[in-house]
């Protein structure tokens, strides 16, 4: 008797099993059966980075609207596809392999944290699906092979502005870097802040480092306080800086923290509060920049959403537009034909600044912004802007 | 000097929120020999409730923030914490525990481990798996003394922490209760034989030690506002450790093993091996089982074959 019923568990198992594996052909070639061209977005939606996931969506899906509302491309609407990670590496990599293989999409959006993204381009690489990372600054990445695109600035380009900002515009002469040796982004631009600041005759007097998620920063602060340094870059992100913020002021620090692209959420300031005035990091974008263009998106995302778009949520519109531009210029709907259009992205207005992509799949020539808080505000600090053509760059103040 | 002094204030003030936790486990263990290890998202549960009625509380009694008003809130935001920690460390004996009371020490201890996923999981489910941030109850300020800075959040942690453990060694030390829990660890089956109801003892110890891990939570999310659902892993795996260092089953081990733990993890994170901090706390429990199999304080009884 028993064996008979075993014997039934186990067809139905094997029947459960068998139907979960086979191809659900949802898609061919990134068009679904009503026709829509399919993409996929695997970002943070949850988890200690869910602020980036969630600009980072309401980005893509503002731009997404606006292009179907206007005809879409091809005569047909683009579909997005949406896979959470939870602010987690191996979750990047199985909401990738997910949207690719079983939904079978066409092109890929995301992620913000380097680490995520990391773990992702290897798998989009080799099944030939172009990726592009709005808001991945970590130089590996577009590295990983040449499906893989990005629309901001690079770590090399943040580090070196942070350490010549922090050494000839407030004239440090003495710093210390907090490090989160958990992610690739803060490994990165640690490594690039400190070559360039003491290339500049500045001095890094501690190194510390925390693991993303801790909650106790006192010990590694108390021994930058020893050493005395007259500023703190903490390249993390935005949940562990607010509350490194707070507890270096608990340790009568009053040094100013600065940081790179990685503090911006609009939780930063909710969790720091009065601990990071006088903080700065670099950006992307500021929200109040005059610009039309900006000030545009910046009107429409607030109508839809009740929020100022962070730069996050300006990198994903723009990078979901160079998409939906490339697939309209692309020969044919397949993975190598929508690359060589992405690949020959140029002079794209975005709202993040003008977009063209560079040999090596990154933005070139875009430009930084650098932020500082003030009683509670974010306020422009300076904008940085490369000369054509050059290394040099042109800092411009903000208004005081 | 100064920065020795400053990392042991430190060490001390987490050592102490990691000994109230490590409380729970040896009184458990010390009664059932069972390793409760849902213990640690008590913890998390009592952070939470704080996080919630303390959020309440900054929300409709804004005009009180800031004035003296805002102690006798904060305490009744830790009570609430502690009544629901103690209904529910009692829900988890009643229900998980105590049907199990007699199976092999195995099931038990499976089935902690599996009450501990229940209560992870179920709070991402409830809670959102966001991290939230702990309101600030009481206005912070700097205190400085002999070249080290605190805040009063420090002092209150350690004056909480040291009169919850003093209530505790009365209440084992001082009271009926206390005799009857001491008589049912050193012997189940004799102290129900002497007429002890060993049930309603051991449902009294879980409810004290879960009041204990809500005094915990609530502590740690004053000096660490960031809470999640999964928060009480670590500090709770901490503070096994410290349980066992001292001497699981031994009360002041507990305390002096959450210390150890507290202080040793304050001094690492300031050397330049920063990144191994969570790792020292395992390393240390391996050397001291070397040297001593039971603990600082633990007695060594060898089996009789």
């Amino acid at each position: 008797m028993m064996t008979r019923k075993a014997l039934i568990f186990l067809v139905a198992f094997l029947g459960l099993s068998l139907a979960g594996c086979a191809p659900k052909n949802e898609a061919t070639g990134g068009i679904t059966a009503s026709g829509d061209i399919l993409i996929g977005e695997y970002g943070s939606l949850t988890g200690p980075q869910a602020t980036f996931g969630q600009s980072t969506h309401n980005g893509i899906m503002m731009a997404m609207d606006e292009i179907n509302a206007a005809g879409g491309v091809r005569g047909r609407k683009i579909k997005i596809l949406t896979e959470d990670d939870q602010s987690k590496q191996e979750d990047a990599a199985n909401a990738v392999t997910k949207l690719i293989s079983q939904n079978g999409v066409l092109a890929v959006l995301g992620e913000v944290a380097s680490s995520n993204s990391l773990a992702a381009a290897p798998i989009c690489q080799s099944n030939k699906v172009p990726m592009i990372t709005p808001s991945s600054t970590n130089p590996d990445i577009t590295k990983k092979g040449d499906f893989i695109f990005r629309v901001c600035f690079t770590d090399n380009y943040q580090g070196e502005n942070i350490a010549r900002y922090a050494a000839e515009q407030m004239h440090f002469k003495h710093a210390a870097i907090l490090t989160d040796v958990k992610n690739d982004y803060s490994t990165g631009l640690t490594a690039t802040i400190s070559r360039v600041f003491t290339s500049l005759g500045g001095q890094i007097v501690a190194q510390q480092s925390y693991a993303n998620g801790d909650s106790d920063f006192r010990s590694q602060l108390t021994a930058i306080r020893a050493a005395n340094p007259e500023v703190i870059f903490v390249p993390g992100y935005y949940t562990d800086v607010g509350q490194i913020a707070i507890q270096a002021r608990d340790l009568g620090m009053k040094q100013p923290l600065m940081g790179g692209d990685g503090w911006e959420s609009p939780k930063l300031i909710e969790i720091g509060g009065k601990a990071l005035d006088g903080c700065m990091y670099t950006n992307h974008y500021f929200y109040a920049d005059p610009a039309p263009i900006v000030r545009n998106f910046v009107e429409r995302y607030k109508d839809r959403y009740g929020a100022i778009p962070d730069s996050m949520a300006a990198l994903a519109y723009d990078a979901a537009r160079v998409m939906a531009d490339s697939i309209k210029r692309a020969k044919k709907l397949t993975g190598p034909s929508l690359r060589d259009a992405i690949a020959q992205t140029k002079d794209f207005p975005g709202v993040t600044g003008t977009i063209t992509i560079g040999p090596e799949r990154n933005a070139v020539g875009k430009k930084l912004v650098i932020e500082r808080i003030r009683n509670g505000q974010l306020t422009l600090q300076a904008t940085i802007e490369p000369k054509a053509g050059g290394e040099e760059t042109v800092v411009t103040p903000g208004p005081q | 000097m100064q920065e020795f002094l400053q990392n042991l204030l430190n060490g001390v003030a987490v050592g102490a929120i990691y000994a109230l936790i490590a409380l729970g486990y040896t009184m458990v263990y010390g009664i059932l020999k069972l390793i409760n290890f849902a213990h640690g998202d008590i913890f998390m549960l009592g952070a939470f409730v704080g996080f919630y009625s303390g959020g309440w509380a900054a929300v409709h009694m804004q005009d009180k923030a800031g004035t003296w008003w805002s102690w006798p809130i904060a305490a009744a935001v830790m009570l609430l914490a502690m009544i629901a920690c103690g209904l529910f460390g009692y829900l988890t004996e009643r229900i998980a525990y105590r049907p199990l009371r007699n199976a092999p020490r195995i099931a038990s201890l499976i089935t902690a481990i599996g009450v501990s996923f229940f209560l992870e999981y179920g709070g991402q489910f409830v809670f959102g798996p966001d991290p939230k941030f702990f309101p600030t109850l009481v206005e912070k300020h700097l205190i400085r003394f002999a070249g080290i800075v605190t805040t009063n959040y420090q002092i209150i942690v350690l004056v909480v922490a040291l009169i919850f453990m003093a209530l505790l060694q009365f209440l084992i030390y001082g009271t009926k209760f206390g005799r009857a829990m001491r008589a049912v660890s050193f012997n189940f089956e004799t102290a129900s034989l002497m007429g002890i109801p060993t049930d309603r003892i051991i449902s009294t110890t879980f409810i004290v030690g879960s009041v204990l891990a809500a005094v915990g939570g609530i502590l740690y999310g004053l000096s660490y506002p960031k809470i999640d659902p999964l928060m009480g892993i670590m500090p709770g795996l901490k503070a096994f450790i410290a349980a066992v260092l001292g001497g699981i089953g031994n009360v002041p081990g507990a305390v002096v093993g959450g210390l150890i733990i507290g202080i040793v993890e304050s001094f690492v994170g300031g050397s330049s091996f920063s990144s191994y901090r969570d790792a020292i706390a395992f390393v240390i429990l391996i050397a001291i089982l070397l040297f001593r199999p039971s603990g600082l304080f633990g007695k060594y009884q060898p089996e009789k074959v």
